[in-house]
């Protein structure tokens, strides 16, 4: 029987389940890697050469080179481990969440001042928002 | 004997650490902030336990995605601030206190509670932050850590009820340690938000009041909330909820409440807070 998964009905939001891991753990090892100062030179120095030593698809180098975190989850990586590539970039996570919002950060943060995100219209697909 | 006197619970937001390493916490952005940690400062030069158990989750920083532990308690005897990407943050490395953390282990592992034991550790933002803003930025820690990690990264987390169940197990095998000591309790994470995803920047602050209310006064019943209504209502990172109810679970039914604080927004994230002392 195959899992329940009740979860697949929220809009906008990848859960990062044992299927999602198994697709996006060569991924995911590859942004641990970023953890060491050594590494994040060598990964900016030359990209797509450090990227072809991991045993990851050509999608998912894509998706890193294009820095689309969306299309890095929906190929199995989770958030926490790719927050090492935009923190390599010297990036935010709040600026980070507003590419994958498609706002620009501004406008994400000034969402975020005024109280975030609703969650009116936002918790089921079916909702339509 | 041990005994745990009181539980401090808050949210582990990294910009939080950023804003004190960086010196910007009087700014207009981060000074409501931290303005709802004053009272817990003095709190705490008031009530500073020999040891915290502190209760927090790994943000892939010691656990990669090779080995994912449900539950983690660290022995060792020093665990060091973790490079998340940008350098290890500029606070104290945390003194652990194996002789506690092994007792604890070994108590729960047989109440049925199947610990992972890690000794090397490094500790990432999800436990240095609460201690920042708990002690500020002290030379050293004023007291001993013992890690204590629990998996809300990899789909499914621990239930609700399993975690609560376990802060109970953790409650009595701290009152079997032969040693006089003041423990305290915290629990970290949450409050909602959501890192990723076009749905990213979620905040339900009626269910986070709501969450805050029921943990002092029906711990027991919050408990039973399934996964799916932390991840449907507080966001995909919501669910680090969970955490808090093992420090609720380790301390006695009732409770007196000495703070309480909520605020939006830090960086992504609703922040919440709640000091309660054992009654």
């Amino acid at each position: 029987m195959p899992l329940d998964k009740p979860y697949e009905d929220i809009p906008g939001t990848t859960i990062f389940d044992a299927d999602m891991a198994s697709k996006g753990f060569h991924l995911n090892q590859f942004c641990m890697s970023l953890m060491k100062a050594e590494n994040r030179e060598s990964f900016k120095a030359d990209q797509r050469a450090y990227l072809d030593q991991w045993p990851m698809t050509e999608a998912q180098k894509e998706a890193v080179l294009a820095r689309d975190y969306n299309a890095m989850m929906a190929l199995g990586g989770n958030i926490y481990f790719l927050a090492k590539i935009f923190s390599s970039d010297g990036l935010s996570f709040q600026y980070a969440a507003s590419t994958m919002t498609g706002v620009s950060e501004e406008e994400y943060r000034a969402m975020m001042l005024a109280g975030g995100r609703s969650p009116e219209g936002n918790l089921y697909t079916k909702e339509g928002s | 004997m041990a005994s745990i006197s009181a539980g401090v619970f808050t949210s582990h937001v990294p910009a939080i650490g950023a804003a004190m390493d960086n010196g910007v916490t009087g700014d207009d952005y981060w000074r409501p902030v931290f303005a709802g940690y004053e009272y817990s400062r003095q709190w705490m030069k008031d009530n500073l336990p020999d040891v915290i158990i502190l209760v927090y989750n790994d943000h892939a920083s010691a656990f990669d995605a090779n080995f994912v532990p449900t539950f983690a308690i660290a022995t060792g005897e020093t665990f060091q601030p973790a490079d998340e990407g940008w350098g290890p943050r500029p606070v104290p490395a945390v003194q652990g206190h194996p002789a506690l953390a092994s007792h604890l282990a070994q108590s729960v592992i047989q109440d049925d509670f199947d610990l992972t034991v890690v000794n090397s550790l490094d500790v990432d933002h999800g436990l240095t932050v609460p201690l920042s803003l708990l002690f500020g930025q002290p030379e050293e820690w004023p007291c001993k850590v013992i890690p204590l990690a629990v998996n809300v990264v990899l789909y499914p987390p621990p239930s609700g009820a399993r975690c609560y169940a376990l802060g109970q197990a953790l409650q009595r095998a701290v009152a079997s340690f032969d040693e006089d000591l003041d423990v305290q309790i915290w629990g970290t994470g949450g409050m909602s938000h959501q890192l990723q995803g076009p749905r990213a920047g979620l905040i339900n602050s009626e269910f986070d009041n709501n969450f805050l209310d029921r943990l002092v006064s029906e711990p027991g019943d919050l408990a039973k909330v399934p996964h799916i209504d932390y991840v449907r209502l507080a966001g995909s990172e919501g669910i680090e909820l969970v955490m808090w109810l093992v420090a609720r679970g380790a301390m006695n039914q009732q409770v007196e409440q000495r703070h309480r604080f909520y605020h939006v927004p830090a960086s992504n994230t609703a922040v919440g807070h709640l000091i309660l002392e054992n009654s």
